[in-house]
């Protein structure tokens, strides 16, 4: 099965939307180290093709859940810049109020319901959300990420079982790159290809290369498509690879420099760059967006940098709900 | 009013709230086809279908975490454990995802949920199915905590924490289940509110504040006690967060003397909580120290003769009212 030619303004679109996560990721880096943000930051630089592809393969009212590696797939939704940066710097206009921080991403409105930071913790809320959809009769899909590292806890048997058994309308993507924390692959799971897990729950499986835009999109499409039309949940494994630690304090020193170099030839971002300029998009063009995407990055941090910080009231009045209406 | 056995009135606390809100629904190990491994859910099915009385397998962490996803998009789940023992696989699921969605949200997810179970010793069970959990969520902000000792109270909790939009620790008794008690009778709805400690026997000499299952033993001491001429106010708060230490306090302030009287361990706990508060917001009042009368700090034994040593007795609790009344 060949991937569809891809449509030259959805490409330059996608473009733009990587190029938003790449940059907001290097500035959240250089603000980490200026001591701005603080706490864990785990980077999505090398992997913001699959981020993009799923949101562009999604509907607006889907739902979508992530771990703590969440800026990406913010971004992507549609999340401001601002309200991202202002949530590293702990402030107020952040997208969790300064409640949350980088691994507690929320933006209810876009239906991003979430970035969790317990490995595992987070696939039976989101076969949750998709029990809901099959509960009032909706076509809404949810698409859940975790990691390859996710794969060895319980918290991901028990949520693969019970959506493969009531064929939940759910996408489950794991974005297998290549290592949990520091321990590679081959030292965490008796398995090489995930994949072959879906067998086990009675779902389809799927595996692909996430550094093609159009081919991650058509892939995670056509699970979400499956999704919502009655064909239960899909289990994809999607092999990445992140460029930098698995978080500002990790050098990963466990991978050898030509590995890291080796695999940046297949940047998800050089790879589209590529495409569109065969399409006769003009390297002047890209170079627009690039300044474009730079323009906004750098307004974020300057937005971060003057918001007032989280408050009080919203940390002592967010402990319990208001009761009523119900 | 009517009696009803404890389970009756739960059973009637969630039929009453499925049928107005179709938004409610029952989840768990063996609540439908099998009707209820305690028959709490006895008939539910039959009445609603399998798509709101839902079996599920032994996979708590998994349920668990799907009635939390559900409940953040806006349905209401019922969770049953078989036993709060089993909470413990699930404890995740509880303590990192919900009590603290509202928060990490900044308010802009609630999760309406209660999870509810029998808590506490059944009899000779063993250690492992032997749990008292109050301690274990009752400490966490973001949770509320009931733990009903009559079937009214259960009923009249039960249905305030299913319209609740917050997670609700719903703690019940395997020995309370066949309880019978006096419950409104049908069409006299009452929704019992959270952190309202209730009165439920006057007295003037010595404050017995107690919960769950050993509230029948604290009542049957301070009867006989009162055959002696010790007359116990005894006051059960119901919900052990929120915790309403104000009859608490305004009983000790007439008696000068307390006891707290509870199933679970003697480290920490609600039993130690409301010690603390006793000596802060009453010291000036208190003619003795607060005593306690609690599980014993071992692990359940099998053996019964051990496992009554364990548990809370009448006897202890005669013993500890005597010693603050400084009468032995």
């Amino acid at each position: 099965m060949g991937t569809p030619l891809p449509d030259k303004d959805d490409l330059l679109r996608q473009y733009r939307s990587m190029m938003r996560i790449r940059r907001f990721e290097e500035e959240a880096a250089r603000n980490y180290a200026k001591g701005k943000i603080g706490g864990f930051l785990h980077l999505y630089i090398g992997q913001e093709a699959i981020a993009v592809a799923a949101v562009d393969a999604l509907r607006d009212e889907d739902y979508i859940f992530q771990t703590y590696r969440d800026h990406g797939i913010a971004l992507a939704r549609g999340m401001s810049a601002k309200a991202a940066m202002a949530e590293l710097f702990g402030k107020d206009t952040g997208c969790s109020r300064g409640m949350g921080g980088s691994m507690h991403f929320f933006d209810v409105e876009r239906n991003f319901l979430g970035g969790w930071a317990i490995v595992g913790g987070h696939l039976a809320l989101a076969a949750g959300t998709a029990f809901k959809s099959a509960y009032n009769g909706e076509d809404r899909v949810t698409v859940c990420f975790f990691g390859e590292g996710s794969t060895n806890i319980g918290g991901f048997h028990e949520a693969m079982s019970l959506a493969g058994l009531w064929k939940l309308p759910i996408v489950f993507v794991c974005e297998n790159n290549q290592y949990a924390m520091g321990t590679p692959l081959e030292r965490t799971s008796a398995l090489k290809d995930l994949s072959i897990k879906a067998k086990g729950y009675a779902m389809v499986g799927d595996r692909f290369e996430g550094h093609d835009v159009t081919l991650v999109q058509q892939r995670i499409g056509e699970a979400v498509n499956r999704a919502r039309t009655g064909g239960g949940p899909t289990f994809i494994e999607v092999l990445t690879y992140r460029f930098r630690g698995h978080s500002m304090s990790d050098p990963a020193k466990y991978r050898s420099r030509t590995e890291l170099e080796q695999r940046k030839q297949l940047d998800p971002i050089q790879v589209v760059r590529e495409r569109l300029l065969e399409l006769g998009v003009q390297e002047s063009e890209l170079e627009d967006i690039d300044l474009e995407v730079d323009e906004e990055i750098d307004e974020a941090v300057q937005f971060a940098e003057d918001s007032e910080p989280a408050r009080r009231e919203v940390m002592m009045s967010t402990v319990y709900a208001e009761e009523g209406d119900s | 009013m009517r009696e009803l056995r404890y389970r009756e009135a739960l059973r009637e606390a969630m039929l009453e709230e499925m049928e107005r809100d179709e938004r409610v629904f029952l989840m768990g190990e063996e609540v439908g086809h099998y009707q209820g491994a305690y028959k709490v859910s006895e008939g539910l099915l039959d009445k609603f279908g399998e798509r709101r009385v839902i079996d599920t397998p032994i996979a708590e962490a998994g349920f668990a975490g799907i009635g939390i996803g559900a409940a953040m998009v806006g349905l209401r789940p019922i969770i049953e454990f078989m036993t709060w023992n089993f909470s413990f696989v699930a404890f995740d699921q509880i303590i990192s995802n919900a009590a603290k969605i509202h928060q990490m949200s900044a308010g802009a997810i609630k999760v309406p949920i209660v999870f509810r179970g029998p808590n506490g010793a059944a009899r000779q069970v063993g250690s492992q199915h032997s749990h008292a959990v109050a301690p274990f969520y009752a400490g966490v902000p973001g949770l509320y905590v009931c733990q009903p000792s009559t079937p009214r109270d259960a009923k009249g909790l039960l249905k305030t924490a299913i319209r609740s939009n917050n997670p609700v620790i719903f703690l019940e008794g395997e020995t309370l289940y066949g309880v019978k008690g006096e419950v409104p009778d049908e069409g006299v709805e009452e929704l019992i509110p959270f952190g309202a400690s209730r009165v439920a026997r006057a007295g003037t000499d010595c404050t017995i504040v107690t919960w769950g299952r050993p509230y029948y033993v604290a009542m049957e001491a301070a009867e006989q006690l009162a055959g002696d001429g010790t007359e116990c106010e005894v006051v059960d708060p119901r919900t052990l967060r929120p915790l309403d230490m104000g009859p608490i306090i305004e009983s000790v302030r007439k008696t000068n003397r307390c006891v707290v009287v509870h199933e679970h361990w003697p480290y920490g706990g609600p039993g130690a909580e409301i010690v603390d508060r006793v000596q802060r917001e009453a010291f000036d009042y208190l003619d003795a120290p607060v005593e306690r009368v609690t599980g014993l700090d071992v692990p359940m034994p099998y053996a019964l003769n051990l496992e009554n040593e364990v548990l809370p007795t009448k006897e202890r609790v005669i013993d500890a009212v005597k010693r603050v009344s400084y009468a032995k």
